[in-house]
């Protein structure tokens, strides 16, 4: 089958390759891009792990085609912290001890901005409601969602 | 877990889509949200040689209002139903029912479109279309038709589309005064689909039921209007004992009630009635 070449945009650095039609956009940024933080976890759309901002919106990414991302701008984990500095979600990753094995953590971070982006000051419940499509086998999640109040308060202030 | 090999293309006219559908035939896929389709695939339950993106294809976006109807754009997706102000503001039972979907990432990507056409029996999208007496308009090789949701749902992931047609648009007339409609359902907790999943609407006067539609999915093979229950309670006041005795009547004259590992052919029956009472209840009050 045809290859095509595809351009995106990652964290703001262009990345062009040829790709088979049925490459997921996972493989494209992770394997291609060599950007190892957005995860696979079940592969099968469920747990979000491999979740990223395409063009403003958080995407499933073992769940859509390279080929469909081509001409997009592409948000993963590693384009968050600038200068070293943590973004706040992070930091409240940090502070609040929403992470155990980590392993979730750069999706549900990455769901995390768009529901902030979204909605700057959520209720718990908004909280809960905007990350069940990410799932963590560690944490119980109440860690998880007081990063995300930490995050909504600092990002306020 | 990668799919099978296919060519890839992404047409930007709803013509170029259906001249590809008639060259390659049943070889051929469209892919719209991808989030049930893409799945498939890489499950190798569908390997189709060739994949029509119709997301390049700006027409079949958005959502307009003409002549009291919603016209709904098949590529819209569940997050601009659950945002749009228009359906807010005309139709809120569109806005609930979307937002009812899945996840946020779900909803980001899924279209109404797609998941008319994929069919699944626990999708959220056909109560409503069914309570709201929806049209899908879609175009063929023979030009355009347009097909009432009640005849358009045949059997499980089964529609009245060809394979070589494309639904275009949702044309969902917008209820008049008095009117109002709610979804409620129960969410099988994995993957967020309905075990029972109830949308209502109706028209009250006075507390008198002058109008009541009642769409269920999740319950059968095929979504279904509860017209026992509807013709119930027409006529009568929306009182607890008379939505009740109408509720018990919302798994009447369906024989093919669904059984799996999450729900019970009995506890599905149940379901439906319950979220029936629950959906009439909060619509009525
Ligand atoms: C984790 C997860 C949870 C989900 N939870 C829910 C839920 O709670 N409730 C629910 O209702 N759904 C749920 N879904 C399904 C989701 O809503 C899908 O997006 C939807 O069913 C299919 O829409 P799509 O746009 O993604 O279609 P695709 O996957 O792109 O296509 C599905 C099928 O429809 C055909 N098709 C697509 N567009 C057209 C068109 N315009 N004309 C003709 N044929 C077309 C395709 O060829 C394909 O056969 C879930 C999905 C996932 C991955
Ligand atoms: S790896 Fe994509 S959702 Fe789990
Ligand atoms: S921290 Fe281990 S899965 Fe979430």
């Amino acid at each position: 089958m045809s290859k095509k070449v595809i351009n995106t945009k990652i964290n703001g650095t262009n990345y062009t390759a040829e790709v088979e039609p049925r490459m997921l956009l996972i493989h494209f940024i992770r394997d291609v891009a060599g950007l190892t933080g957005s995860h696979i976890g079940c592969e099968t759309s469920i747990c979000g792990a491999c979740t990223a901002i395409v063009d403003g919106m958080a995407v499933k990414t073992c769940a859509m085609l390279a080929i469909q991302a081509d001409g997009a701008e592409i948000n993963t984990i590693e384009g968050l912290a600038e200068n070293g500095d943590l973004h706040p979600i992070q930091e409240g990753f940090w502070e609040c001890h929403g992470l155990q094995c980590g392993f979730c953590t750069p999706g549900m971070i990455m769901a995390a901005s768009q529901l902030l982006e979204r909605n700057p000051n959520p209720t718990e419940s908004e909280i809960r409601h905007g990350l069940e499509g990410n799932l963590c086998r560690c944490t119980g999640y109440q860690h998880i969602v007081n990063a995300v109040q930490y995050a909504a308060q600092k990002m306020q202030s | 877990m990668i799919p099978g090999s296919f060519e890839y293309i992404a047409p930007s006219s709803v013509d170029e889509a259906l001249a590809l559908l008639k060259e390659n035939g049943e070889s051929a896929k469209l892919l719209a949200g991808g989030h049930s389709l893409i799945p498939t695939m890489k499950l190798r339950l569908a390997e189709p040689e060739v994949i029509v993106d119709l997301n390049r294809i700006g027409a079949l976006k958005g959502i307009s209002e003409s002549s009291g109807t919603l016209i709904i754009g098949a590529l819209t997706t569940h997050y601009e139903l659950e945002t749009s102000d228009l359906a807010h503001r005309k139709i809120p039972l569109l806005a609930q029912t979307a937002a009812a979907i899945g996840d946020v990432q779900v909803r980001n990507k899924g279209t109404i479109g797609g998941s008319l056409a994929h069919a699944d029996p626990a999708a959220d999208w056909p109560a409503a279309i069914l309570a709201l007496d929806a049209e899908i308009k879609a175009v063929g090789q023979g030009g355009e038709r347009s097909i009432k949701a009640s005849d358009f749902f045949e059997d499980l992931y089964t529609t009245a589309i060809d394979p070589e047609e494309i639904i275009t648009e949702i044309h969902v007339p917008i209820p008049g005064a008095n009117t109002k409609g709610t979804y409620l359902k129960l969410p099988q907790i994995a993957s967020g689909f309905a075990l029972a999943g109830v949308a209502v609407i109706l028209t009250q006067v006075e507390n008198i039921c002058q109008n009541l539609a009642v769409g269920v999915t999740g319950v059968s093979s095929v979504p279904y209007r509860a017209a026992g229950v509807e013709s119930d309670l027409r006529g009568k006041a929306f009182s607890s004992d008379n939505i009740a005795a109408a509720a018990e009547k919302a798994v009447d004259g369906i024989d093919d009630v669904l059984e799996d590992i999450h729900a019970s052919e009995a506890y599905r029956k149940n379901l439906a009635k319950v979220y029936t009472r629950r959906a009439i209840e909060s619509a009525a009050s």
